[in-house]
């Protein structure tokens, strides 16, 4: 059993060392790396099953157990963004077929796109908290290398952002923890998440208040985003669709488990200023990418804008606020990945990445307007795309509990997400093709595939949000006890322990 | 760089160098050492060859690509892992073979060398992909 829990891990990781040494055989190559995505995704499932079935899964490396050694925990949450990576790996393995070049692939593409998935899927699933610093470090050098890959001047000046403001990031991080083991004396999250209660309250909050800027910078919260913008329009658009749709979401993550599991001493002070964060975030976000005509740009900042809803869920800290947090992340991910794929085709139609110089996209490829229209308008939050039960269910959440300002924020930023759609959707697909420029001839098939997917997806947790509500409900009521997640970890004592402790 | 001091020095130190890699690499199992430092260590030894005799020369001396080592030091620390499975334990759990050599010596092998040598291939298979790719410019 423990080997399914490391299975998401160990296999891009194998995967990654048999590319590195068929570097000089490209074909083989492609064939490789896109099978273990699908095998990926399989087990991905697979171990998701097995969690909603059986309950928290959990693995000790070496058979050294917990607090002692690194523990691996699939609970819900954890297992639902595995199989979301598995999903989006799969997608994006597929359009690179098309879009990575030769130069790209003999740099080293396909083993570093697997390092990279070892890396977000490390930081999903470990137990530990020095073993997420790790997992971090593992995916931003992966992720460095593929965003500068090339070598083009604007990738290495966005490279530099990029590198430059996560290491410091990772710093912060890094210190952090070794606050937490200085005051604790453990980096299990189990094991901190019985002792924490115990050690000085003010003290954990100045920690807690560290590790949101490590992670802010890496959700890219308000107002540690500025980053993202700069980097996330220069690499090829498979490379920028994973990015988009999973790495941020990896600092979310984070965020909640963090913020679910360990610093839940003084709610009334750390959520509320995750609370605030998020209504910024939400509104510099739409904000900034009204501004924007580069549809690659553009998109960047909604991811901001997107990130603040998520945080909004965590910061309510209700069962129902959480639950539409993490259906939020996935639902996002699906609709954003796409929307940059997409956008990746549209430049291969019109030659153009600008608004402007985009257009006539409705009349020339009907079939990708019909892809656009379902991401947008679910990223927007229309009835009944997943996008609207995303965002119903956060702003439900926020209404309960009276929390008026965010809801309006919430639902005002959801007005302006819907202005900048339809703004795109005016210039890149109404409007005909500026004068002396030609639609150039069909993509392939293979570039098509992979966002036709992602877009039945979306439609599919959509009009059958049922099932996907109750396994993320089953996350949320996970969150909200972590006696449940302690006792899978170090066993029943620690948990009744801990729940003697906090009433 | 053309120099008869560095180019004669550099030939003793690339082999005392590489000896002091493996030492370094063997002694980490129980003390300050490991693959790791021992790796950089061996890198150094090839990066220090380069300078004294360009990186083709110690390109051609290392015969594979320097990203070849690092896929099979992965392969191999991977593999590492996956010796557990035969025994059904745990991902990483140690495997031991001890085999004697007669008058009371025993030789130890175990599946946290095979990984510490894949760790040393990684980092000696990244360090010169970087230091060969800074010398072509």
């Amino acid at each position: 059993m423990s080997w399914l829990v490391a299975a998401p891990v160990v296999l891009p990781l194998l995967t990654a060392a048999l590319l590195f040494v068929l570097q000089s055989r490209s074909e083989v190559q492609r064939v490789l790396s896109t099978t273990s995505t699908a095998v990926l995704v399989t087990l991905s499932v697979i171990l998701l099953y097995r969690v909603s079935e059986g309950g928290i899964l959990v693995a000790q490396f070496g058979e050294w157990r917990a607090p002692f050694g690194i523990s691996f925990v699939a609970d819900h949450l954890s297992a639902i963004m595995v199989v979301v990576t598995g999903v989006m790996a799969v997608a994006t393995a597929v359009y690179a077929l098309r879009d990575i070049d030769g130069t790209r692939e003999e740099l080293g593409y396909h083993p570093l796109f697997h390092v990279l998935l070892a890396g977000i899927n490390g930081a999903f699933l470990t137990g530990d908290l020095f073993n997420l610093y790790v997992w971090f470090e593992v995916l931003l050098i992966s992720s460095f290398v593929l965003l500068t890959l090339g070598n083009r001047r604007e990738q290495l000046e966005g490279g530099i952002k990029y590198v430059a403001v996560n290491l410091v990031s990772s710093m912060i991080f890094l210190g952090a923890i070794g606050l937490v083991y200085g005051l604790t004396g453990t980096l299990n999250f189990a094991d901190l998440a019985v002792r924490l209660p115990e050690a000085p309250g003010g003290l954990v909050t100045v920690i807690a208040m560290l590790f949101l800027v490590a992670f802010g910078v890496k959700a890219a919260l308000f107002p540690l985003f500025f980053w993202l913008p700069a980097s996330y329009h220069t690499p090829p658009l498979a490379i920028a669709a994973l990015f988009a749709g999973m790495l941020t979401k990896v600092g979310v993550y984070a965020l909640i488990r963090v913020f679910t599991l360990l610093f839940v001493h003084d709610v009334a002070y750390t959520h509320t200023i995750l609370l605030w964060i998020s209504g910024f975030t939400m509104l510099i976000g739409v904000l900034g990418a009204a501004a924007q005509s580069d549809v690659r740009k553009l998109l960047s900042f909604h991811i901001i804008s997107q990130i603040g809803y998520m945080i909004m869920g965590l910061a309510l800290y209700t069962p129902l606020a959480l639950l539409g947090s993490i259906f939020y992340i996935v639902h996002n991910i699906v609709a954003k990945a796409n929307l940059f794929l997409i956008a990746g085709i549209g430049r291969r139609l019109t030659g153009s990445f600008d608004l402007a110089r985009m257009g006539g996209l409705y009349r020339g490829a009907p079939f990708l307007s019909v892809l656009f229209l379902i991401s947008a308008f679910s990223l927007a939050g229309f009835p009944p795309l997943s996008g609207f039960w995303a965002k119903l269910v956060v702003v439900l959440a926020g209404a309960r509990v009276e929390a008026w300002p965010i809801v309006a924020v919430a639902l005002l930023v959801g007005l302006l997400t819907l202005y900048s759609m339809t703004k795109v959707w005016q210039a890149a697909f109404w409007t005909p093709l500026p004068a002396g420029e030609r639609m150039q001839e069909r993509p392939s098939a293979l570039l098509y595939a992979p966002a036709v997917g992602l877009a039945l997806l979306t439609l599919a947790m959509g009009l059958w949000s049922g099932p996907f509500l109750a396994l993320t409900e089953a996350a949320a009521n996970e969150l909200m006890d972590p006696s449940i997640y302690v006792r899978a970890v170090l066993g029943e004592a620690a948990a009744a322990a801990m729940r003697g402790d906090t009433p | 760089m053309n120099s008869i001091i560095l180019r004669t020095a550099s030939q003793l130190l690339l082999t005392i160098l590489l000896l002091f890699s493996l030492f370094l690499m063997l002694r980490g199992h129980d003390l300050p050492g490991g693959g790791f430092i021992g790796g950089l260590v061996g890198a150094a030894a090839v990066a220090l060859y380069a300078i004294a005799f360009g990186y083709r020369a110690a390109q051609a001396m290392l015969r594979i690509s320097p990203r070849m080592l690092v896929g099979v030091g992965l392969l191999a620390a991977v593999a590492a892992g996956f010796l557990a499975l035969l025994q059904g334990q745990a991902f990483l759990t140690g495997q031991w073979w001890i085999i004697g050599l007669g008058e009371g010596a025993e030789l130890k092998l175990s599946s946290p060398l095979l990984f510490d040598i894949g760790v040393y291939l990684v980092v000696v298979g990244t360090v010169l992909t970087m230091v060969f790719a800074l010398e072509e410019r």
